[in-house]
């Protein structure tokens, strides 16, 4: 069973999907897997398909749903015929991808900062940092950045500041409760711990982003010798 | 086949339909601003609509032509001049090897569209030509256009308009155009205030009748920290009625955002895929080509319709595009 869902409108050309109001890891992952399913019998004049939280969105041509006189009625009646004939075992577990991280030095500035301010050694926020399964709530902000859920609160610290003008790509960073990777050189509020050296966001490639909703994120922690050897292998 | 960039101007980039099909990895779609003015200079240049034009942006950029080649200008009024004489809009024009397209003061409107016959030739990235500088993907090298860029031009099959080669090459100027030409959609570009339309958006009900009267009363003013992720709009504050806790979710090609302090934010081309801030409204699609012309300082006031009435617009428009095409269709062989 799905969980019961409501349509909007956003917009002439999008249509919004609501099943539900919070964070849930369990509900947005149902949610990508109804967006992977829903990308591979792509309904006519759907441009996108794009999950959030707790929302599924569609974004469409007008002018190639339906013959009606309105799109939006058209495209929601195909979408609410299709949603009752899914369902999806909240079981499913997502995808592993392990990232690994060379945490602190030259790689992770504010690492030192974070375990001062909770009490913590290095290698204590390290061990909890990597020993934690992060789940991909959904991507945005910038091509291939993962929202990720499940930080543990012993690590939670804010923003700092002033933002650094340039993050490398890479760099793995705890704002507020959140945890993430900067798949692109950018202005950058968070606390870097680390960085990976893998590339999280490669145009050319086939799918361009590493990271897809759904997916469960493990950290690996490297030496800096290794992060050397790794990125000469993506290079 | 190819131009060369003399001066690059304020901000030129090469545009298409827009780059779809990724966003749920957070790949914004990008695109012309003003896709209708777009679709029109593709439409004289004798292309298909997936080619990709140059967007020029307020002052424009000094090109100079490498090969004989078909052009058409659609958009803002930014004074198109080849080799010192006026070249005018919204008409097919066949432009000599060697000569100079520049542009001078901006009459009206903000944004102008370079279609070439044959589109500009770059790669395609995921599926489009268009550029999107911040993460460096698709156009020229990811980037506006610079000085001594060579952007190529692709090769096309069909030789449109076999007329105006045959008046080029037996006439001393360096362009030559035809009697007819498709402008029935400029002189509405460079309006202020201009009159936009929008729909109420997930949020409206979250905001007070108070605000939301605001919304659709008041003149607006373009900030000129606008650019193509967004229109930034100046007027009074647009207040919720309490802290709206929203998850961010996706948002799209006209959503008005407001932000705590109060300021509607209008998304445009290169906006992100997801957003936060509460949404109180959509530009009606038909006329976002009109907030993509506006200049800072332009005011602008919206006017709430319902979605049945902004869906049959744009369908009305789609229609009036495709007998444009068709009327343009007929004289490709003259």
């Amino acid at each position: 069973m799905l969980p019961a869902q409501r349509l909007f409108p956003m917009g002439d050309q999008a249509l919004i999907i609501e099943f539900g109001d919070r964070v849930d890891p369990v509900l947005s992952a149902r949610i990508a897997k109804l967006a992977q399913r829903l990308r591979e019998s792509l309904p006519i004049g759907v441009l996108d398909i794009v999950p959030a939280y707790s929302t599924l969105a569609l974004h469409y041509d007008p002018a190639a749903v339906g013959s009606g006189t309105s799109p939006y009625e058209a495209l929601a009646e195909i979408i609410g015929n299709w949603l009752q004939t899914q369902s999806v075992e909240t079981s499913a577990a997502g995808r592993l991808v392990e990232i690994p991280v060379c945490y602190g030095g030259t790689f992770g500035e504010d690492l030192e900062a974070l375990a001062r301010l909770r009490n913590l050694s290095v290698e204590e926020v390290i061990a909890i940092h990597s020993g934690t399964d992060y789940h991909v709530h959904m991507l945005g902000f910038v091509p291939g950045f993962a929202y990720l859920g499940g930080l543990d609160a012993r690590l939670a610290m804010p923003r700092r500041d002033s933002p650094r003008p340039r993050v490398p790509a890479g760099s793995v960073g705890i704002g507020g409760e959140q945890t993430g990777v900067y798949p692109l050189d950018t202005p950058g509020g968070w606390q870097i711990v680390g960085r990976t050296p893998l590339q999280l966001f490669k145009p050319d490639a086939s799918p361009p982003s590493l990271l897809n909703a759904g997916d469960v994120v493990r950290f690996v922690p490297i030496s800096a010798h290794e992060f050397e050897t790794q990125a000469k292998a993506v290079r | 086949m190819s131009l060369t960039v003399l001066k690059p101007g304020m901000l030129s980039t090469v545009q298409d339909r827009g780059r779809y099909g990724f966003q749920h990895l957070g790949v914004p779609v990008s695109g012309a601003m003003d896709f209708f003015s777009h679709r029109i200079a593709n439409i004289l240049a004798g292309n298909g609509a997936d080619k990709a034009t140059l967007e020029i942006t307020l002052r424009g950029p000094r090109l100079r032509f490498d090969d004989e080649a078909l052009i058409a200008l659609c958009g803002a009024d930014l004074s198109p001049s080849i080799d010192g004489a006026p070249v005018p809009e919204g008409k097919a024009v066949r432009v000599r090897a060697g000569a100079v397209l520049e542009f001078g003061e901006s009459i009206a409107g903000c944004r102008t569209y370079l279609a070439v016959h044959g589109g500009f030739d770059v790669p395609v990235v995921m599926g489009s030509r268009s550029t999107y500088e911040m993460a460096h993907i698709g156009g020229l090298e990811g980037r506006a256009l610079r000085q001594a860029d060579v952007l190529p031009i692709g090769v096309a099959k069909a030789s449109p308009y076999p007329g105006l080669a045959r008046e080029l090459a037996g006439s001393k100027r360096n362009f030559s155009f035809p009697k007819w030409a498709v402008n029935q959609h400029i002189d509405k570009l460079g309006r202020s205030p201009q009159h936009v339309r929008i729909l109420a958006g997930r949020h409206w009900d979250a905001f007070p009748a108070a605000a939301r009267d605001v919304l659709t009363s008041v003149e607006f003013r373009m900030a000129t920290d606008s650019n193509r992720m967004g229109c930034r709009l100046e007027g009074p504050g647009i207040v919720a009625s309490g802290p709206l806790e929203i998850l961010s979710e996706a948002v799209t090609f006209g959503t008005i955002q407001v932000t705590p302090s109060g300021q509607p934010i209008v998304l445009m081309a290169d906006r992100q895929t997801v957003g936060g801030y509460p949404k109180i409204a959509e530009v009606a699609s038909v006329d976002l080509h009109l907030l993509a012309q506006l200049r800072p300082g332009d005011k602008l006031r919206f006017e709430l319709v319902s979605l049945a009435q902004a869906q049959a617009l744009w369908l009305k428009r789609e229609q009036e595009i495709i007998t444009i095409r068709e009327a343009v269709e007929k004289h490709l062989t003259e």
